[in-house]
């Protein structure tokens, strides 16, 4: 099966690039996976790559910010890349660019 | 009467497998109305939440081992209408108003957001929820794809 989440490092930026759906049944993995990266590496920047996600319900939205609240235990912000028109659609609806150390870019 | 083109019923555990199998399923009965990408992926996703909600809250005073079922049932109607019905026979739910609004959610722990109704009335036209405690609920969506 091809690997969920897939990790690289840049100095202090920490990406993860999801591939797959994200919904109730998938989320668990993806955020413990990220989770685990999050808490050893400590990085000052979390990128999610939304590029090689086919599709998301409001899991997304809870696991987008469930990241936003680990991070900012560590003092990182989180930034949203790669998401589609359909993902950006759901993003923007939930008003979650507000979160203050989120940013959002298509 | 708006004539029917099409119409199914599906029984399916309240697993959280069968998330993804309700989003196929409901992909390939609505094909046939060539809906655009915008259009299949707001119902996939309203189906989903909907879905969702029947694994995640309906059952969740079911003992371990027992598994209650979600029941989907939809139709496609003249000239480019579709209507998707889901229930559950599970706890219901007290303050349908108050479930609604954006945010609210009995489950935070699990990293819900409470963004579950909102998506689904804004992704179709019209959302009709109904739920007796310790019944069940039903959550009715309708949506016009663009002719
Ligand atoms: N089928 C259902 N059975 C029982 N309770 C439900 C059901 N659907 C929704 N609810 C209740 O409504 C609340 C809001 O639902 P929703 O907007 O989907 O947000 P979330 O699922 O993130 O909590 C849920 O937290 C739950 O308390
Ligand atoms: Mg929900």
């Amino acid at each position: 099966m091809q690997d969920d989440v897939i990790f690289s490092r840049a100095a202090g930026t920490l990406s993860a690039k999801i591939q797959c759906e994200i919904d109730h049944h998938t989320s668990r993995r993806i955020r413990e996976r990220i989770d685990e990266r999050l808490i050893s590496e400590r990085p000052s920047i979390l990128v999610l790559d939304f590029s090689g996600v086919t599709f998301m319900d409001s899991s997304g939205l809870g696991l987008i910010l469930g990241r936003c609240e680990r991070a900012d235990v560590i003092g990182a912000s989180v930034r949203l890349t790669g998401l589609s028109d359909t993902l950006y659609k759901l993003v923007h609806l939930c008003g979650i660019e507000r979160v203050k150390n989120l940013s959002v870019r298509c | 009467m708006k004539r029917i083109i099409n119409e199914m019923k599906l029984r399916l555990p309240a697993v959280s497998v069968n998330e993804a199998v309700s989003r196929s399923v409901i992909s390939a009965f609505m094909a046939e109305l060539n809906p655009t990408v915008e259009e299949l992926g707001d119902i996939r996703c309203a189906v989903s939440e909907a879905v969702t909600n029947c694994i995640v809250h309906a059952y969740r005073d079911l003992p371990e081992g027992k598994v209650g079922y979600i029941y989907i049932s939809a139709r496609l109607y003249e000239p480019r209408e579709i209507s998707v019905e889901i229930s559950d026979n599970g706890c219901g739910i007290e303050d349908v108003e108050q479930a609604r609004r954006p945010a609210f959610t009995t489950d935070s722990l699990g990293e819900r957001c409470g963004m579950g109704f909102l998506v689904m009335e804004s992704f179709t036209d019209s959302l009709k929820v109904k739920s007796t405690p310790g019944k069940g609920t039903s959550v009715l969506m309708r949506k016009n794809l663009k002719p």
